[in-house]
């Protein structure tokens, strides 16, 4: 077991680089562990997370933790280290290609201003697979995707994660003399810090281009991409803003578990189906869920599965309530035994059970939905009878409670009772009695 | 007085997730399993966890990976296109060992399908769902309380076996409200992890012992990666240690399918026909042998709840007698073949509705009567 020593002289192993001769790769680690050195951080609660290519091989020579994943989703695995442990240091090491391929995660990060430090290690090109372009090549570059010249524009990633909220950006090269400082301030930038910082690939992309230190300050010229820290921003970190905005979470109660009392009971003896079929955004589901608690509570064994669209507010919306004296599993459907039609959405989609109906079945319809044909009885609920206007938002409730007295599975009371529970018990009751009313 | 609720499957879930003692999940909304995500949001605050939305599917797992090695339990919820963005991330968390439990809720496929629409159809795909071809744990709840004890069960496996363990449910089971009696649901222990803070984080001999987990920022320093490895977590491609790595991600849980193995059983002496289900068609399953013992004929069933690795065992002693298997399912026969496997000259048909309506104990008696 070997002793930590705060801080460390280096944060290099022993191992040697393995990269190809020339290559910045090596350069810009040596700056990492000086930063690192600078920063005298406790290695024991640093996490490098490295991506892929010859970048993703960076975290292999460091004395710190270390992991690594998946091309392109270093950002995430980073973000969620943090998270879970806002104490930890954590330094994303990726190529020019895990730029383009997580793009998203670096807009996400940076937006949220996750507390993580990412070096890009930017060669222009895909140095482990053979040279490809990458999202950074420059317009015109050759590489041994882009033959006749690259066509496309290449991505400026510090205005990206700049202008999508990063705490601190910074573009510059592997031969930069204040880069460990950089890094060292990335490191020390509560949010999301990002460096852009450009070399040579000489297996590639300086044998293709006759690429240069010279050609990386011409390019960068050319487009207009200059060097230096371009953002710098006092924001607060995100783990520590997460934490912060649920600290009174403690306090809240669970919202899970409602029990139910069963205090009353129910003539049923065998299954029933009670079909509820209206439109969207008329409170169909909500209303049902009353009924079906208001079953249980009549020692009721209710299941309620909810069909509509996709759509939110147009369509239509089905609730199918099986309720019965003994447990029911889910399984395919029975013909319902009363069906409850509260709009002609409602009555598009029931139409096909209403022939299959039994002849003691009930349909009980609003008015103005037309003739239906079915050998079950057929009852129109016109709410517009009683002596109170009811609201929109009430009607399927009204309904439901006039049905659930017609039909006589369970007592009114139980309906009562479930609906005087929760924010909206008022209003529910109100719509209870006027159904009630309504259809005496 | 009785007392009970008015719930649904991805309620339970989450509920037996917070039991389990899971403080961190991430994902990205998608039907049938929002409700997971949204109820998370709440939840884990309150009790010192974190939930995140994540920008994607990818991005959601990638955070429950990295969290876990920072010390959380972690799980992610989504439906079919989501565990296809989730694939290669799957493989990391197999190749990492990193614990993780991962809620299907399953809708009609194949891509966008039916948001809305019940399927069973990723039983196969979660099973192969990522290269490479190693064992997979995945768990089968067939009602609301299977829901809130199997995906705490989850959890105890993913930590037991550091991999990722998947709880497959579906549209049904997830969305629709069942009254539940409080007294019905298990008691849950918060789910213990074997941690070390110095030593390797991989060990392969014995091929199938599972070493504890390492933890960021808790002891010696420590490395993970999804890349071929020697124990310590640094790349290698040398054959012998790559086929013992190899060797040991298999042997971890294809040497201990006894722990995992999970199935119940209703044999009547006497029957020539199994009934075989899993997930939500194990009500229809029920509801057939009832009917048809209610007749005076004899019918046995098995329901599996633990669908990978198969409970071979299980399976194979309650063939005895039977000569003919009916395996009913919500797509069209992805997991008979596992029972045809087992079958010898033996009789298996199956039940297949992948129209978006449950298959009734009616469908089943049409084959199995």
């Amino acid at each position: 077991m070997t002793t930590t020593v705060i801080p460390l002289a280096t944060y290099r192993n022993d191992s040697p680089y393995p990269f190809c001769p020339g290559c910045g790769h090596s350069t810009i680690l040596d700056r990492l562990d000086e930063a690192m050195v600078m920063a005298q951080i406790d290695p024991t609660q640093v996490v490098i997370v490295s991506d892929i290519g010859c970048a993703g091989l960076s975290d292999q020579y460091f004395a710190t933790n270390a992991f690594h994943g998946l091309h392109g989703r270093s950002v995430t695995y980073a973000g969620g280290i943090k998270l879970a442990n806002p104490n930890l240091t954590v330094v994303v090491i990726m190529g020019d290609g895990g730029t383009g391929i997580g793009g998203t995660h670096l807009i996400s990060a940076a937006r949220r201003n996750i507390g993580i430090t990412v070096l890009v290690l930017n060669n222009l090109n895909f140095g482990m697979t053979g040279g490809q372009h990458s999202t950074t090549t420059p317009e015109g570059a050759l590489t041994s995707t882009t033959p006749e010249g690259n066509l496309e524009t290449p991505l400026d990633i510090c205005a990206t994660v700049g202008v999508n909220g990063a705490a601190f950006t910074y573009r510059g090269t592997s031969f930069d003399d204040d880069l460990a400082k950089r890094i060292a301030e990335g490191i020390a930038t509560p949010g999301f810090a990002l460096l852009d910082i450009w070399e040579l690939c000489t297996a590639y992309f300086v044998r293709t281009n006759r690429f240069s230190r010279r050609g990386i300050e011409q390019t960068m010229q050319e487009l207009g991409f200059t060097p230096g820290v371009h953002h710098r921003r006092d924001v607060a970190e995100y783990a520590d803003r997460y934490r912060a905005a649920h600290a009174g979470d403690a306090a809240k109660a669970p919202s899970g578990r409602r029990a139910i009392p069963t205090e009353f009971g129910s003539a049923l003896r065998d299954p029933f189906t009670l079909v509820v079929a209206g439109s969207a955004g008329a409170k169909v589901r909500s209303a049902a869920r009353l009924v079906g608690e208001a079953a249980i509570r009549s020692g009721l064994w209710v299941t309620q599965s909810d069909d509509y669209p996709v759509t939110v507010k147009s369509g239509h919306s089905v609730s199918t309530l099986v309720l019965s004296p003994e447990p029911v599993p889910l399984a395919g459907t029975a013909v319902p035994d009363a069906l409850v039609v509260l709009s002609a959405d409602g009555l598009a989609k029931a139409r096909p059970m209403l022939a299959h109906m039994r002849e003691g079945g009930a349909v009980l319809l609003v008015p103005g939905l037309g003739d239906v044909t079915t050998p079950a009885r057929v009852e129109i609920v016109d709410l517009e009878s009683g002596d109170v206007p009811i609201g929109k938002a009430s009607r399927a409730l009204a309904t439901l409670a006039a049905a659930v007295k017609r039909l006589g599975l369970f007592p009114v009371e139980a309906l009562r009772g479930a609906a005087g529970e929760g924010p909206f018990a008022e209003r529910n009751l109100e719509a209870i009695d006027a159904g009630l009313r309504a259809f005496s | 007085m009785v007392m009970r609720e008015y719930t649904d499957g991805n309620s339970a879930v989450v509920r037996g997730a917070l039991a389990a003692g899971c403080d961190f999940f991430a994902g990205y909304p998608i039907t049938p399993a929002s409700g997971i995500l949204m109820a998370m949001m709440r939840e884990l605050p309150r009790t010192g966890g974190v939930a995140i939305q994540g920008e994607d599917e990818i991005a959601s797992i990638g955070m429950c990976i990295g969290a876990t090695l920072a010390g959380s339990r972690a799980m992610t919820a989504t439906s079919g296109p989501g565990i296809s963005l989730y694939s290669e991330n799957i493989g990391l968390a197999v190749m990492g060992e990193v614990p993780l439990v991962i809620v299907d809720v399953q809708r009609l496929g194949p891509a966008t399908g039916g948001a809305t629409t019940v399927s069973q159809g990723d039983v196969q795909f979660v099973r192969w769902g990522t290269a490479g071809g190693y064992p997979i744990i995945a768990l089968a709840p067939t009602n609301v309380v299977e829901c809130f004890s199997f995906t705490a069960r989850a959890f105890h496996l993913a930590e037991r076996f550091r991999c990722p363990v998947f709880v497959l449910t579906d549209k049904a089971l997830a969305m629709t409200l069942t009254t539940v009696d409080l007294d019905a649901y298990p008691s849950i222990e918060a789910v213990q992890r074997p941690t070390a803070t110095v030593g390797a984080p991989y060990r392969y001999e014995p091929a199938d012992a599972v070493s504890p987990l390492r933890l960021y920022g808790e002891g010696e320093v420590v490395r993970f990666t999804g890349s071929t490895h020697d124990e310590s977590a640094f790349i290698t491609k040398r054959p012998p240690t790559v086929g013992a790595l190899n060797r040991h991600l298999a042997a971890k849980i294809d040497g201990h399918v006894d722990e995992i193995e999970s199935v119940a059983l209703d044999l009547e002496p006497g029957a020539d026909t199994l009934l075989l289900g899993y997930g939500v068609t194990a009500g229809a399953v029920h509801q057939a042998v009832a009917t048809t013992r209610a007749d005076g004929d004899k019918l046995s069933s098995m329901i599996v709840h633990s669908l990978w690795p198969v409970p071979e065992t299980s399976l194979t002693a309650a063939l005895e007698g039977i000569t003919r298997i009916v395996v009913p399912e919500l797509n069209l026969g992805l997991y008979r073949r596992e029972v045809e496997r087992l079958a010898g000259t033996r009789t298996v048909l199956g039940v297949n509705r992948i129209d978006g309506e449950l298959i009734s104990a009616a469908d089943i008696l049409e084959v199995a009567a």
